[in-house]
Formats: structure tokens, C-alpha cells, sequence
């Protein structure tokens, strides 16, 4: 039955996630771009909000809620209306947990998720991302070949999510026949960990790079153990994700353009009174309308025995054009004050700009 | 629950509404080519169709989730064609003006006919407020006399009468505008020409005139004949019925523009191919990458019109969905229609193929209904909390 209808506990997460992201995120986004780095007690503080703890079962720690893509997608939405790139960092351990929760074999969930259940805020990254141009998550360079026992990862990665602080890092590699990811501890022989990466945006977000040199990892550690695991899943997630939260970032711009444009006079009459002005705000709604209808329609299909390859897809690269335009625009409503670092905007063109390209960045 | 799955009821209805629409599809051609030709009442094909596919129960028109499948189903008929179906529709525009706004005595004497509507003039589209087709009442014979002329009227040929509408006093603006009931054959009420156009060619658009035509003073709809002060709020309960019937034409163009998609992924593969949705920038082909593009366009904008059709369904107000689904939906068709044309070069325009028509007819879709522009206005007075005065 076709429906565009949340439920009330969607509604609820909406709500509580708005005032959250405004109280709690909005007013350290500045702060933390210019100084490029989050406040551990910012992190803690969302980390006791336990978004990645309660989809997790009782039986390793977690609150035992069912998992929503659509209800990630809904709150994903609204952290990043906050401030996008602090949305990008909280979330970042839960794409780790759940690529163990969904795909992880038995083992590996009893060694993993439990870190994610504690009070402590815990960081673990997953590495898709790879340096160099034309970087396609499902098409990596770096390889994994057999060993004895185990694979050898050669290669790098880059945009690894807080990768100074990670634990852990999921490292999708290319074997003979397939792509797959591995868990790779953060003191294994041969992987080299970067100073944080230099970015243009989401700046408050450390984020590194990964050098691999014949890393040894054993069977054990291939996500999904024997039977492998299904990266096209991961990444489709991941698609969703990166969707929702530039959903997010887009209404943020139009929100702020709205009163600025009524405010701001020119001509003896607010700017908002032109149509050129007020026609881009129009085309910045309906674009916001339909990106996020996009997100809700792929993040439907992330579900087990679902392929989402097509609608995630499908709004990846409708969202990633859209979000981006948005900003531009939002900048160019502003003018010259679009340009000043006073006010947000352009700090979320930068977001957009780094948000839409980094591709395998961010999941739930 | 959000949910984008149709029931399997409704994805019956949808299968048996496909099979209709290739038949359709057949005759398109012809209809566009011979445009002064009237697509029959019902097709050679309709009874052998109807006795193979046994019509699936539909839910009432009071239904929740009526407006949904109908929007759904609208797309599928025009992804057959613009205007051929099995069978003709019977009512036209102005059967919806009557049943919103006649009195019950108009609704027994005037509902069976098929009724058209006209309100656009050679001076006046967007705003209808500048109507100067005028209705004077002469107090002696108890008859108003129209004059005036109009054009685009939607099924004007075929139509038995048409809701009109004229102004009681011009210099009252849209306070003044009234909707009368001519029935055709009246003395002085001529229809002068079918209309020329670039696409929906079959479909029966008129040109109307009157020339000190005479008709019953109860023929105006509604009885009202005070004229409003100038901008009180009478209009807008006429511009509500649009709600409805702008996500309607924007599934009606969407249509048009899904069956230019499935066209040309078809060409694409027999050319060798296939769109990947997995594969990136650095291994797909530019083709398949531009047709990826133009395919999340389509798709954005179809949820888009669904959703508001899902807010008429529910009760909920739909005002800025429905202006968004419209105005959405008008860019989106031009990009569909003519991103595939450029895909496909030279065979996209060849007149062998339908997409060249496709393209021709769903260029209206920004049009009618309210332009892309207007669309805008209404969706920018709503974000910014202005009135027509603040914002126009």
C-alpha cells in the first residue's frame, strides 16, 4: 500500500531529533569547522542519545529496537539540519556496527558489538573511500589475496571517518572474484594511519587516510566469515545515508535563506519580494520535497531479501546534483554575505560540496 | 507506515491498465498525424479486451487510497497515449465545475451532458482575473447576454454545452467573474475552429465565440449573482478544486515521460547497453550515466505527484504538494522527453518512432493548469507567508 505516512514513532523520533540537532548541534557547528575538531564531550554527549546502541540485541549489550531504514533516514535528516558534518561524526561507529549486526557472522558479532553497548563513546570506521580519481566503492583498488589461512590487504583508503580514534576499520577490498570487507584491528603490522586528511568541508570531522602493506588479517576476519558478505548491501546503505543527511543539509540552507531574503533590502523592497529571489526559494522547496521522497523510497528497499541497488542509485544521483545546487544557491541569495564566514552558508556549500563526492563515508 | 508498494489489487489494475494502453499506443500515430480526425468512441479492439481482461474491483472515489491508484493509473493511460482509450472518456472539465458548484436543479438538467469549460481568452491565461468576456443581464426578458471570445477549451468540439466564464463587472477583478451554462446551437454562440498545436494534437481543443448570445437567467451556476468585492476571498474556493487536478496533469505528462524512458532503455539495449546502477563514473557509459540522470528526475517527480495525491487521500491540505507536484513535474517532462532525444540523436525525432511525439505532447504539461511560473509564485508565497499583494 503506497504511503507516505510515518508512524508515530518516527513522528517522535523527528520531533526529539529536531530539537536536539538545534539545541545541541547547530550552535558548535561553526566552532568545530573553524577549529577543525569535534569536543570529545560533544560526541559523548550524542553517544548517550544511544543511536547505535539500541538497534543492537539485548544479548550483546543493545537495546534491542527494530531496525528502520526509513527511520534512520528520517533521523539522519534532521541531525544533519543541525550541522551536518557533527551528524557525519556521530553516526559514524553505527555504520561499523551494523555492517556486523547484518552481515557479521556469530562470532564476530560477539566480538564487535559489544563496544558499541558501553557508556564510552566508541569509535570504528568503516574505510570505503580510496584516494585518487574516480574512486567507486564497489570497484576498489585495493586487493586482498589468499594467504595460508587468511588474506593480505594491499592499498589505501582514504576519508576514513574518525579514523584517529577508530578501533577498528571494515576494509572493503577487491579478491580474485568479488569485493569484500575486512576487519582490520588498528595496530595490524603494516597498515599505516595518516595525520587527519586536509579537507574543504565537514572540516570538524577528522578523517584519515590508510596506507595497507601486505596487512595479514585471518579467515576469521572477512565480514561474514566463510560465506562472505554482501558489499553492494553495505554500500546501498551507505547511498541512503549520505542522501538523508544532505536532505537535511539542504533544508538548513533554505530555511536560513527564507528570513534573510525577507530581511535584507534592496531597492526600497526585501529581496524576497523579486522574483528572481523568491522563484529560487520555490525551486529550493520543491527540490528539497522531492530529494527526500527519493531518500524514503530507497531507504524502503534496505531491508533484508530487498535489493536497493536502483532507488539508492536513483537518489544518489539526484540528491548528490540537488543538494549541491541548493547550497550554490543558497550562497548566491546571500551574495556577498553568502561569502562571509560569518554566516553558515557557506560552510554548508562546503559540506555539500565534500558530502556528495565521498562516497561509502557515512552509513546507518 | 511509509510504504511504496501498491497492493495487489492495485498492481492488477495496473497490469490490465498496461495491456490497454499498448493498444492504445497503436493508434497514436495516426491521431497525431490526422489531427482534425476524432479519436472513435470505443476501439475495434475493446470487446475482444474487455472479455480477456475481466475489469478488477476498484475502491470508491470516498476511498483513502482512491486518489493514489488514480493518480498511478492516469500515468499509464498516458503512457499509452494522450488521448486515444479503449473507450472515450464521456465527461469533460466542466461536469467537475457543475458537480462542485451547481444547484441541484442544474445538476439533474445538466449532468448527463458532457460539459467543457472555458476560461482562457486570446488576452488572458495565467490570471483569470482579467476575463473580459462579458454577461449582462437584460431585467426584461430574464436572459443574459453574452460576448466574448475564448480559446484552449478542452473537449470544446465534442462537448454538448460548457461552463463559461464572464465577468458581471470588469472593474470588480475576479470578484466579478461568474460561470454560465450554454448549451451549443444557441443563437450567437459560435465554435469557429479546432485549435492548431504543436502536441496532444488528438485531443479535441476548441475555439469558442459569442456574439449577443441569450441565455436563461438560471443558467448561471450556482444562482449567485452578487458580484464580490474586489479580491474577497470568493475566488479562492474556485482555485481549490485545483488541489486535485494539478497532480493530475502532472501524472498525465509523467506518463508521457515514463514511456520515453522505457523507449529508450529499449533502444539502448539493443544497441548494446545496459544500464548499470552499480557501476560508476569511471566504468559506465556516458549513455547509460545520462539516462541514469534523467531516470531519477522521472522518479523524483512521480513520488512527488503521488504523495500529494496521498495528502487529497488522507483529508490533509495539499495546497504547496500540489503546486510543488505540478511545477516539479513540468521541468522534470521537458528533461525526460528531450534528454532521450538527445540520447538517441537522429531516431529520436524521426517520426517512425512515438518519442518525438511524446516529447510534443508533454511540453503542455508546464503549461496549462498554471504554468511552472505560476507555480512557483504560489509555492514562494507559501514559504515566505505573503500574499498575492506581497508577492507577484
Amino acid at each position: 500500500m503506497i504511503s507516505f505516512g510515518m508512524t508515530e514513532e518516527q513522528e517522535l523520533v523527528q520531533e526529539t531529533m529536531r530539537e536536539f540537532a538545534r539545541d545541541e548541534l547547530r550552535p558548535h557547528g561553526r566552532e568545530c569547522d573553524e577549529n577543525s575538531s569535534i569536543p570529545d564531550e560533544l560526541l559523548q554527549l550524542v553517544w548517550d542519545l544511544g543511536l547505535t546502541s539500541t538497534q543492537i540485541p539485548s544479548a550483546y549489550g543493545g537495546g534491542d529496537e527494530p531496525r528502520s531504514m526509513v527511520t534512520n533516514a528520517i533521523l539522519l535528516e534532521e541531525l544533519a539540519h543541525g550541522d551536518p558534518a557533527l551528524a557525519l561524526a556521530v553516526v559514524a561507529p553505527s555504520q561499523f556496527a551494523n555492517a556486523i549486526l547484518d552481515q557479521g557472522t556469530d562470532a564476530q558479532k560477539k566480538k564487535y558489538l559489544p563496544l558499541f553497548c558501553t557508556e564510552r563513546f566508541h569509535a570504528a570506521s568503516v574505510a570505503i573511500v580510496e584516494p585518487g580519481p574516480l574512486s567507486e566503492p564497489l570497484a576498489p583498488r585495493t586487493v586482498a589475496e589468499v594467504k595460508d589461512d587468511g588474506w593480505v590487504l594491499s592499498g589505501a583508503k582514504s576519508f576514513v571517518v574518525l579514523g584517529d580514534r577508530a578501533s577498528h576499520f571494515l576494509v572493503v577490498a577487491r579478491t580474485e572474484d568479488a569485493v569484500e570487507a575486512f576487519l582490520v584491528a588498528r595496530d595490524a603490522e603494516g597498515l599505516t594511519i595518516s595525520a587527519p586528511e586536509l579537507n574543504m568541508g565537514l572540516k570538524g570531522v577528522s578523517t584519515v587516510r590508510l596506507d595497507l602493506e601486505r596487512v595479514s588479517v585471518s579467515s576469521e576476519d572477512r565480514l561474514g566469515g566463510e560465506a562472505g558478505c554482501d558489499v553492494v548491501a553495505l554500500v546501498n546503505g551507505s547511498r541512503v545515508a549520505q542522501c538523508a543527511l544532505l536532505v537535511g543539509l539542504s533544508r538548513a540552507v533554505l530555511e536560513y535563506c527564507i528570513p534573510y531574503s525577507k530581511d535584507r533590502v534592496a531597492f526600497d523592497e526585501p529581496i524576497s519580494k523579486k522574483q528572481s529571489i523568491a522563484f529560487r526559494l520555490a525551486e529550493m522547496h520543491m527540490e528539497c520535497e522531492a530529494m527526500r521522497n527519493l531518500v524514503w523510497r530507497a531507504a524502503s528497499r534496505v531491508e533484508p531479501g530487498k535489493d536497493a541497488t536502483r532507488e539508492a542509485r536513483l537518489a544518489r544521483t539526484y540528491v548528490n546534483e540537488k543538494s549541491v545546487w541548493i547550497a550554490d544557491n543558497g550562497i548566491q541569495v546571500l551574495g556577498g554575505h553568502g561569502f562571509i564566514r560569518e554566516h553558515p552558508v557557506e560552510m554548508w556549500f562546503r559540506h555539500a560540496r565534500t558530502l556528495s563526492v565521498v562516497e561509502g563515508a557515512t552509513g546507518l | 507506515m511509509i510504504d511504496f508498494t501498491p497492493s495487489e489489487n492495485d498492481e492488477k489494475a495496473f497490469e490490465r491498465a498496461r495491456a490497454a494502453a499498448l493498444i492504445c499506443r497503436k493508434y497514436a500515430r495516426h491521431y497525431d498525424e490526422n489531427e482534425h480526425e476524432m479519436a472513435p468512441e470505443s476501439l475495434p479492439e475493446t470487446e475482444e479486451f474487455d472479455a480477456s481482461h475481466p475489469a478488477v474491483p476498484a475502491p470508491g472515489e470516498g476511498d483513502s487510497s482512491y486518489p493514489v491508484r488514480m493518480m498511478r493509473l492516469t500515468m499509464i493511460n498516458y503512457w499509452g497515449d494522450y488521448t486515444v482509450r479503449l473507450r472515450r472518456e464521456t465527461g469533460g472539465l466542466g461536469n467537475a465545475a457543475l458537480s462542485a458548484a451547481g444547484t441541484e436543479e442544474q445538476r439533474l438538467k445538466w449532468g448527463d451532458l458532457c460539459l467543457a469549460m472555458a476560461i482562457t481568452e486570446p488576452g488572458c491565461g495565467s490570471d483569470p482575473s482579467r476575463v473580459s468576456t462579458s454577461a449582462v443581464l437584460d431585467e426584461e426578458s430574464n436572459e443574459w447576454i453574452l460576448n466574448g471570445e475564448k480559446i484552449f477549451v478542452t473537449t470544446g468540439i465534442r462537448a454538448d454545452a460548457v461552463v463559461l466564464w464572464a465577468t458581471l463587472d470588469k472593474s470588480a477583478g475576479r470578484g466579478g467573474i461568474k460561470s454560465f451554462l450554454v448549451e451549443k446551437g444557441t443563437p450567437g454562440f459560435e465554435v469557429p475552429h479546432k485549435e492548431k498545436k504543436l502536441g496532444i494534437r488528438a485531443d479535441d481543443t476548441a475555439a469558442y465565440v459569442f456574439r449577443d448570445c441569450r441565455i436563461p437567467r438560471e443558467n448561471l451556476l450556482g444562482g449567485d449573482e452578487t458580484v464580490a468585492k474586489k479580491d474577497s476571498g470568493g475566488f479562492r474556493g474556485v482555485m481549490k478544486t485545483f488541489n486535485m487536478t494539478r497532480p493530475l496533469t502532472a501524472a498525465m505528462g509523467l506518463g508521457l515521460a515514463e514511456a520515453a524512458l522505457d523507449f529508450t532503455r529499449d533502444q539502448l539495449h539493443e544497441a548494446g547497453v545496459e544500464i548499470d546502477y552499480s557501476a560508476g563514473l569511471g566504468t559506465q557509459v556516458a549513455a547509460a550515466e545520462k539516462f541514469i540522470r534523467l531516470e531519477s528526475i522521472w522518479e523524483a517527480s512521480c513520488l512527488t505527484t503521488l504523495q500529494a495525491a496521498w495528502l487529497a487521500g488522507e483529508g490533509k491540505p495539499n495546497n504547496m504538494e500540489s503546486s510543488v507536484s505540478k511545477g516539479h513535474a513540468g521541468s522534470a517532462v521537458r528533461a525526460v522527453t528531450q534528454g532521450c532525444i538527445e540520447i538517441l540523436g537522429a531516431m529520436g525525432i524521426s517520426r517512425e518512432h512515438l518519442l518525438e511525439k511524446w516529447t510534443r505532447d508533454c511540453r503542455i504539461t508546464d503549461i496549462y493548469e498554471g504554468t511552472g511560473e505560476i507555480q512557483r509564485l504560489i509555492i514562494a508565497r507559501g514559504l515566505l507567508d505573503y500574499t498575492r499583494a506581497d508577492l507577484n
